[in-house]
């Protein structure tokens, strides 16, 4: 059974008197342990959709389960991590990632101890005096994410965490946050819409289309971890990846079967009409 | 060096304040102004000197007890209205509206009505320096509570934050800034609440000095009692400043924040500790 289960989500705000519909029966899946990066056009309708993920706005119809349980609009069953840190810039450090600890009722001391722990293997180890305004871009990403983290839910909704960075901050932290999935194995699920950042951290990529959107093609990325972005079949994901998502054709990538074609070519299902951009 | 920095800053204000004072001496010297109409400094600092000790024993505690009573009270009221104009809708939109309005009623024309009300003891005054610092603590706590983050509210939302853990989490300090600069315009407005209270009649207090030394022009000091009002003024709003300080101590990195953004090489204090190396 999957850890997450997303089906028919549909979804339209309205606005003075007018509908606009924003998701249109958008169904995927996420198992335990997984990470599956959300990748799509900005404006699609992505944020949307983590937030009824997360219990924080009701679907118009669809569901969404955890461990098959019916979730939909009660929030706290999805760790969830917004575009910016909102790191509180009155509370140190060691104080803004014990914020879901404290919302639980544990006493402030045993959540301190508790998060004095995680900071070493979150590089922020010496800095739990430090209030935001003192960290660096990445530190406070770093301390967003150990505040979701320590939300201690199975399931992690990431939205767009790197988007602020500058792309060598943003490397490091792609290279960490893999670090940090391998050893402890939560479901991460990533918005993002830079496909190198999907391709170097996801098992699988699931493409949005424009809005109203819904599922164009999951794409299975069967790379060896570490990625290594300049290997010629981490280039060969990222060009098919870029094909389908200019070209909009739906269906689901398969990996390459043995023996056919080069090592690094990447089989989809055929584009009917050609290869047109 | 910081000290040497901010006396540097602060040399030409000091050094033009001097000089003012020096033309204001030399001009009431030399054109020989009567001394009712237009004091020189050093007259005013003999005054000043002369009724030390009664201004000081007898009128400053009488002004600075109503002027810090009434800005405590303004506080009290300041904060329950503006926490109830936050939380009703109805009060929003019923009593915020006359709040703001109100703001721009100039409320010392109030004191001689309150002297019919309530005499010429200790209460009026009270009364006219709280509904004085009144107005602008309630609008800063409205604003503050109001300002609060959204998204930060939300965040806190799918953590499953109960609305009032969201009240003291996130909206309780998202206002204490805005209350503490409501409070600052409320101090400056303070002191001349009372002294203009005092006008209209009392025992005592810097008010009633400088309106019994108008009468019979002893217009050194008049000075005087100006320059003791002004000085409390800004020592009541030091004393805010200094409290805020304390209450918000984050405040002053973020201000180090936006100094240094403009110097990035003197960015605040981070240098990665060895353990955290390979993670960056």
């Amino acid at each position: 059974m999957a850890k997450l289960s997303v089906r028919q989500l549909t979804k339209a705000y309205v606005e003075r008197g007018r509908r606009l519909p924003v998701l249109n029966a958008v169904s995927f899946e996420a198992h335990a342990g997984e990470f599956v990066a959300v990748i799509g056009p900005s404006g699609c309708g992505k944020s949307t959709l983590f937030e009824i993920v997360c219990g924080l706005l009701a679907a118009d119809a669809g569901t969404v389960e955890v461990d098959g349980e019916q979730v939909m609009g009660r929030p706290g069953w999805v760790a969830y991590m917004p575009q910016d840190d909102l790191l509180f810039p009155w509370r140190r450090l060691i104080d803004n990632v014990i914020v879901p600890l404290e919302i639980k009722g544990m006493r402030k001391e045993a959540a301190r101890a508790r998060a004095l722990e995680w900071l070493p293997v979150f590089g922020l180890a010496g800095f739990e005096e430090a209030y935001p305004s003192q960290l660096s871009g990445g530190m406070r990403k770093r301390a967003a994410l150990l505040r979701t983290f320590l939300t201690e839910r199975d399931i992690v909704a990431l939205d767009e965490p790197f988007g602020a960075l500058d792309a060598h901050t943003r490397r490091k932290m792609h290279s960490w946050l893999a670090d940090v999935h391998a050893r402890l194995g939560r479901t991460i699920l990533l918005i993002t819409h830079d496909v190198e950042e999907a391709l170097v951290l996801a098992d699988r990529v699931i493409v949005l289309s424009r809005r109203p959107a819904r599922v164009v093609f999951e794409l299975a990325v069967d790379l060896p971890r570490p990625r290594d972005v300049l290997s010629p079949a981490f280039a060969a994901f990222k060009g098919a990846l870029l094909e389908r998502l200019a070209d909009g054709k739906e269906g689901i990538a398969s990996p390459v079967p043995d023996g056919v074609g080069p090592p690094w070519a990447v089989r989809l299902p055929a584009t009917e009409g050609g290869g047109k951009r | 060096m910081a000290v040497w920095r901010a006396a540097r800053e602060r040399f030409p204000v000091v050094a033009f304040s001097i000089a003012l004072l020096a033309a204001w001496e030399a001009a009431v010297r030399l054109l020989d102004v009567p001394k009712y109409l237009l004091p020189a400094p050093s007259g005013i600092l003999n005054a000043l000197i002369a009724s030390m000790a009664t201004l000081v024993a007898v009128h400053t505690p009488v002004t600075l007890a109503e002027a810090g009573v009434g800005l405590l009270m303004a506080l009290a009221a300041g904060v329950v209205t503006g926490g109830a104009v936050h939380a009703f809708p109805l009060a929003r939109r019923t009593v915020y509206p006359l709040l703001v309005v109100s703001q721009t009623v100039p409320v010392m024309v109030l004191a001689p009505l309150l002297v019919i009300w309530f005499g010429y003891g200790a209460l009026p005054k009270l009364l006219l320096v709280a509904i004085a610092c009144y107005f602008p603590i309630a609008v800063a706590v409205v604003d503050g509570l109001d300002s609060a983050d959204a998204g930060m509210l939300k965040l806190l939302r799918s953590m499953g934050a109960r609305p009032w853990q969201q009240f003291i989490m996130v909206k309780v300090p998202a206002a204490l800034s805005s209350l503490f600069t409501g409070l600052r315009v409320a101090a400056s407005y303070a002191v001349m609440a009372a002294v203009v209270a005092e006008w209209m009649g009392a025992e005592a207090g810097l008010g009633t000095f400088i309106v019994r030394s108008a009468h019979s022009f002893r217009t050194e000091h008049v000075f005087a009692g100006i320059v003791l009002v002004s000085l409390y003024s800004v020592g009541l709003f030091v004393v805010v400043d200094a409290v805020r300080r304390r209450a918000l101590p984050w405040e002053i990195y973020l201000r180090e924040d936006t100094w240094h953004r403009q110097d990035s090489q003197h960015r605040a204090p981070v240098e990665y500790p060895s353990q955290g190396g390979s993670w960056e």
